[in-house]
């Protein structure tokens, strides 16, 4: 049985939708109302309100937490600054990822590391023998992620003792919210312009409370974990689990990727100290990589096309689907090359696209492949281009 | 100032801001003409009081081509079109509404209150509408083909459409067939009994025109509504951020990133016609300006009757187009107010208050709106699409504060009893406010500013021959290869070189960008 957030009394009032997700044991809202269309905007021209929860939550501490964290992460720790904050993979000692999310650098050995999966035991392991203590704090931290360009314009009313005009892109800052501690980290999972809350879980209602009070007339809205999907497809933002298999999890060895093959080369820093995975890397980096992370573009002419064969208008699904589909060469459906693995239609950009993995060298940019789309029943095959992912990237994300 | 360009467009609504990206698309150097400060035309958005921005004339995108948003990546120049989903109908004595919205069977309940009749047929109504709307899509996006000429095209052009018809069942075709001839009342009461349901649905069949629910032919214009539902998750309709004048300043990117040149505070007074054929123009300001291609994005009684002279065309357009129906009958009435207003069947805040408004209790309130009309008055008890653009779209007005934008009919062009002059305006916004006040008890007091347009404010304002919306009626008799004159329906004129891309031609008004791009795609063809 899922468990309630501490946000539950809030977000269960206003889920008129009934739509809950099982989020890490955790009930998490899909949309809150009966359509998702007004939570994405929101997310895009407002401001919307997502219990991020339950997200895993570690601290680290001790003499040795900078080396425990640099020796787990594939980005190089003795770079980063207090008050920065790194998104990164970790991976095993073959390369592969075993789980991706954000390390806040609290002070010089205190670390908060944000996760899909559990890490713990991880972390506990790669420490052994070094002088620092791994807490779990994911039911210490209630989290909220507000997101869209008018959360700074809210999170100025309600939090104060932060300057958020200078608190940059991917950067923490402490502030109170009546009286109450809060850390404001400007991260988030849509691309946008957005800021994640972490609170103790005894604040969270009060929190929910005077966000939504000071939000209204900025036309906030709660919004759900569907209509976020659809704006980190927009964001060119993986997905554990969904775009790639946790090396912990894969059954089989194809299944495991590396962080070259997902998109997160450039967080791989080679030149840093030792760190879990990096002769593997090295090695790769050598040999080149079996795959590579593609963003494409459907052809919409093309796509109309196969619906009209049907009698049909174009009619694409308004969710983000997380069945992956095939990739073939473009004009060859006998040459299998890979996988589109979140596909959707993006409100913003009037497109259909789609994030997956496709065997090197498919996935140079300016590429044409075939993706499979099933209209009326039957596969067909849509052309689609290899496009550079953000797919969306407006300036406020980071301005 | 460089004064030579390849193509000259007159007038920077979006139609003439389309025409142009797509002019520049095709290596035309172009220079677009605005005689107003800003682009837009019947589409701007401005502050009219400080803090508060009204979507003055036009507010909702209603089928706005989405070949038109690829073809010029309107996406990537800013195009943001927000969800406008629900419709809540207050009765007449604003005590009970009906509600509907994207939550289906919520919609179905709501409408059972009234009528489970209605709420039975409502999904075989809706699929009906599917099919006409699916059918008659297709000629929104072509050139009419003209049925009089023999020519080879042409007649090829009618074959296609014909086979887009056919695929209608005989059902269908029946359905359509009514569709085109039948008044919009009788139309929806094929299918529905209760006032509320009737009344909401057959008013979008009378938007824009100097007809009313019970007259014949309105009901072709309620297809309008169902072609922007065809397109489900693409939205080609909604609320667009920054209010219509949004859309515009986005087309004007677009057109600048095709490198169209963009000229306001330049008004046109004049097409320079030599030998049968246009040569440039000249401005208020004197200025001639050399192009070998002219498109007006005008009215046809202004890009016919006074951007040239008449004398230059034969008679028998002339005498069409001054036949070319155009008298204005809707109004438009933007607030500034205080605070959120509360509905009194539905008080509180709310996402109910995010959708379209409609003051449309039953249809013979409507009916009898328009009889006032019809006699040379404005409607004392006036049918209203209300929406409140601040509930979409914080930037519209400051936190905590609204706007709200009421399009009125009728509001005839000509009154009875003389001129329309500032007491008249005002009684006209108070007939206005006094109907929302049976919805809205509190707005008196929230009121921070009123504007009032009539026809011939519109008129004033955006140049539009008589104030009408959608630059002449959208009747049968003014339709397709009728558009704005038969024989003179496929954009070109009888000048060489001189073309029209506005609202006035094929397929019509309304925010659609079509007519730009068709005309643009004609004059590009040339030959003639
Ligand atoms: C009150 C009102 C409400 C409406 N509501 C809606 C709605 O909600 N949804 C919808 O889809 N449609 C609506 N419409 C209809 C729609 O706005 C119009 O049909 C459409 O905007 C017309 O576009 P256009 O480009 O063809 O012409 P216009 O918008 O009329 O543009 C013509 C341009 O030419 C300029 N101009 C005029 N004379 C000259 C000259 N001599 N020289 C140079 N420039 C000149 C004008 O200033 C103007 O910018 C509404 C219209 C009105 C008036």
């Amino acid at each position: 049985m899922p468990l309630p957030t501490p946000f539950h009394t809030r977000t269960s009032a206003v889920c008129e939708s009934y739509e809950w997700r099982n989020w890490s044991g955790y009930l998490s809202a899909g949309i809150y109302e009966m359509s998702h269309d007004r939570e994405y905007y929101a997310i895009r021209n407002s401001a919307a309100l997502i219990d991020v929860s339950p997200l895993y939550k570690y601290e680290i501490t001790g003499p040795d937490a900078a080396r425990l964290v640099d020796r787990v992460i594939t980005r190089d720790v003795t770079r980063q600054k207090i008050g920065q904050i790194y998104y990164t993979p970790w991976c095993d000692s073959d390369g592969k990822v075993i789980d991706d999310g954000t390390v806040s650098r609290l002070d010089t050995n205190h670390f908060r590391i944000t996760s899909a999966d559990p890490n713990w035991r991880w972390f506990k392991d790669v420490g052994y023998g070094l002088n620092a203590d791994v807490v779990n704090v994911s039911d210490d931290l209630a989290a909220l992620s507000l997101q869209g360009p008018r959360s700074r314009a809210i999170l100025q009313e309600v939090v104060s003792g932060i300057d958020f005009a200078n608190l940059k892109y991917f950067h923490l800052a402490h502030g109170q919210v009546e009286g109450f501690p809060i850390t404001v980290t400007r991260t988030g999972y849509t691309g946008d312009l957005g800021y994640e809350l972490w609170v103790r879980p005894e604040y969270a209602e009060r929190l929910w409370d005077r966000l939504i009070e000071h939000g209204t007339g900025h036309d906030i809205l709660p919004a759900g974990i569907i209509p976020m999907d659809i704006a980190r497809v927009e964001a060119g933002l993986i997905m554990i689990a969904v775009d790639y298999i946790s090396s912990q999890h894969a059954v089989i060895e194809s299944q495991k990727s590396s962080p070259y093959e997902i998109g997160l080369g450039w967080a791989v820093s080679p030149r840093k100290g030792d760190f879990i995975g990096r002769r593997a890397l090295a090695k790769e980096r050598e040999r080149g990589s079996l795959w590579g992370f593609v963003g494409v573009q459907y052809d919409w002419a093309t796509l109309e096309r196969l619906f009209a064969e049907e009698d049909l208008p174009p009619h694409v699904a308004g969710r983000a689907s997380r069945s992956a589909v095939p990739v073939y060469e473009a004009g060859n459906s006998s040459h299998h090359i890979g996988q589109i693995t979140t596909h959707t239609f993006s409100p913003v950009l009037k497109q259909y696209i789609g994030i997956g993995t496709l065997l090197n060298p498919h996935t140079q940019i300016g590429n044409r492949v075939d993706v499979e789309v099933t209209v009326e029943f039957k596969r067909k095959r849509c052309p689609a281009t290899i496009v550079p992912t953000p797919f969306f990237d407006p300036p406020r994300k980071k301005a | 100032m460089n004064n030579q360009y390849d193509a000259i467009v007159i007038g920077g609504g979006h139609n003439g801001l389309v025409a142009a990206a797509y002019l520049a698309r095709a290596g035309k150097k172009t220079l677009v003409l605005e005689k107003r400060y800003l682009v837009g035309g019947a589409s701007v958005t401005e502050e009219i009081f400080p803090g508060f921005k009204f979507t003055v004339f036009s507010y909702v995108v209603s089928l706005f081509r989405p070949e038109i948003i690829r073809e010029l990546n309107l996406p990537a120049h800013g195009l943001t079109i927000l969800p406008l989903e629900s419709t809540l109908t207050p009765t007449l004595d604003g005590r009970d509404y009906l509600y509907r919205d994207g939550d289906h069977y919520q919609t179905l309940r709501n409408i059972a209150r009234f009528s489970q009749r209605d709420a039975d047929a409502y999904d075989e109504y809706a699929r009906y509408m599917y099919f006409m709307a699916k059918a008659v899509r297709y000629i929104m996006g072509i050139i009419p083909p003209d049925p009089t000429t023999f020519n080879p095209k042409d007649m090829m052009g009618l074959v296609d459409m014909a086979r887009h018809f056919l695929n209608l069942d005989q059902d269908q075709l029946y359905v359509l067939a009514k569709l085109m001839t039948m008044s919009a009342a009788d139309f929806v009461e094929q299918w529905f009994e209760s006032e509320p349901l009737k009344a909401t649905l057959s008013a979008s069949g009378i938007i824009g025109t100097f007809l009313g629910p019970r007259s014949p032919g309105t009901a072709y214009v309620l297809l309008h509504h169902y072609m922007g539902e065809i397109d489900g998750a693409y939205r080609a309709w909604g609320f667009h951020k920054g209010g219509t004048g949004g859309l515009a300043q986005t087309l004007a990117r677009a057109a600048e990133a095709q490198g169209a040149e963009i000229r306001c505070n330049a008004g046109v007074s004049k097409v320079l016609v030599k030998n049968g054929r246009a040569y440039g123009v000249v401005l208020e300001n004197g200025d001639e300006i050399h192009a070998p291609l002219v498109l007006s994005s005008l009215d046809p009684k202004q890009t016919f009757l006074n951007l040239v002279e008449p004398n230059q065309l034969p008679d028998d357009l002339v005498g069409a187009v001054r036949r070319f129906q155009t008298l204005g009958s809707s109004g438009k009435v933007n607030l500034a107010l205080d605070r959120l207003p509360e509905l009194a069947c539905r008080p509180g805040p709310g996402r109910h208050l995010a959708g379209a408004i409609s003051m449309s209790p039953n249809l013979d309130i409507i009916e009898q709106a328009y009889d006032d009309a019809k006699y040379g008055n404005f409607s004392r008890r006036p049918y209203m699409d209300v929406i409140i653009p601040s509930m979409i779209d914080p930037d519209m007005a400051p936190p905590g504060k609204h706007v709200m934008s009421c399009f009125v009919q009728y509001a005839p062009y000509k009154l009875a009893d003389g001129e329309w002059t500032d007491e008249k305006r005002e009684a006209f916004g108070d007939a206005v406010v006094n109907v929302l006040e049976t919805a809205f008890p509190d707005i008196k007091d929230i009121i921070l500013h009123r504007q009032v347009l009539t026809p011939v404010d519109i008129e004033r304002t955006t140049g539009i021959t008589q104030g009408n919306i959608f630059h002449g009626e959208l009747n049968l008799s003014q339709l397709f290869f009728l558009r704005p004159a038969a024989g003179y329906a496929k954009y070109r004129t009888p000048i060489k070189g001189y073309y029209q891309c506005g609202s006035g031609t094929h397929p019509g008004g309304g925010i659609m960008g079509a007519p730009g791009r068709l005309g643009a795609l004609e004059a590009l063809k040339g030959g003639h």
